[in-house]
């Protein structure tokens, strides 16, 4: 008898770090795998399709959607993880890097969920989970541009929900704290030390603490679960 | 001929919106019926849906993509997403700029 098919789950920002790792994980869990990066990707896996898109183009954006309507017909989760950081005093952030990151973390996010949306509404269900940060509650000094583009990712999250609800699909964020990735690779340890210790519980994030809370949101029993967003660490 | 194409989609569509009216509350099948706006069967949500739905099936059945709800198009007083007809040309247009 033929297996059933996996979950469609479209991934962005698969080339490394947490969306790496998102990708081989459920990859692994028996998901049939969309990555996306601007460069190209040296993980291959039969159940893993990747395209070189920049989430902030939307002609390209578009027509990986497209391509995916053809691969797959629809598409049941969205995990919404590519990002930039911007992580500097506001007065020595050039209004280059302000747009930069405003383009990808605020607009990208929001182009791919637009375009997730209209084939997930075939489904008659699906699950869109975006990427916020610890810093928001914490309301860091020292990276005024990117924490206010994940705080207007977090209410992007609670009126999408409160839009698609009708559309039996859920849309929730994750807050990850520091994790050791290329994204905080320039920060200096000072400053992640003292973010950390701000945290309830001060230690430093693991892929596996972002994966756990995704794998509650994208649950077929999370169908009640929506506009919530989870900061991990107690931040 | 593509014009009748166009307007084979948008019956279809209608079709699909109408299962999921009430009987006393269902889109006319024909060139000049109301979609949006006054007399128009349509709330916002729903126009929402038709517009998606027609979008969907354009690129099903004549593997073309088109975003039909572009600001300009919102924003017009003569909406072309008033009738049938007006859609039907609106979607004729953007097929002309995309090929």
């Amino acid at each position: 008898m033929d297996q059933k098919p996996g979950p469609v789950t479209l991934i962005t920002g698969t080339r490394k770090g947490i969306g790496r790792y998102l990708a081989e994980y459920y990859v692994a869990l028996g998901h049939q795998v969309i990555g996306c990066s601007r460069g190209p990707q040296d993980y291959s896996h039969p159940a893993y399709n990747h395209f070189r898109v920049d989430v902030t183009d939307e002609n390209q954006t578009v027509a990986m959607f497209a391509k995916i309507r053809v691969l797959h017909g629809g598409l049941d989760n969205l995990i919404n993880n590519a990002g930039v950081a911007s992580m500097n005093h506001s007065l020595l952030t050039p209004m280059k890097a302000v747009w930069g990151v405003l383009d990808t973390n605020v607009a990208g996010t929001f182009l791919v969920c637009r375009e997730a949306v209209k084939l997930m509404r075939k489904r008659g269900a699906g699950r869109i989970v975006n990427f916020v940060t610890a810093a928001v509650p914490l309301n860091l000094e020292g990276e005024a541009i990117y924490v206010a583009s994940k705080a207007a990712v977090a209410s992007l999250t609670r009126v999408l929900a409160r839009e698609l609800g009708n559309y039996k699909i859920t849309v929730n964020a994750v807050g990850p704290t520091p994790i050791q990735t290329d994204l905080i690779r320039g920060v200096p340890t000072e400053k992640l030390d003292a973010l950390v210790s701000r945290q309830a519980i001060r230690r430093y994030g693991e892929f596996r603490d972002v994966s756990n809370v995704i794998d509650f949101f994208i649950s077929p029993q999370s169908d009640f679960i929506t506009g919530q967003i989870i900061y991990l660490g107690g931040g | 001929m593509e014009s009748e194409k166009i307007v084979h989609i948008i019956f279809a569509v209608i079709d699909e919106t109408n299962a999921e009216l009430s009987a006393d509350w269902q889109i006319e099948k024909s060139k000049d019926a109301i979609l949006f706006g006054n007399g128009g069967k349509l709330d916002s949500l729903g126009i929402v849906n038709f517009i998606v739905a027609v979008e969907d099936r354009v690129l099903e059945e004549l593997g073309i993509l088109i975003t039909l709800a572009d600001e300009q198009a919102m924003s017009q007083r003569n909406s072309p997403f008033r009738t049938v007809s007006s859609l039907s040309t609106y979607i004729a247009e953007l097929m002309g700029r995309e090929s």
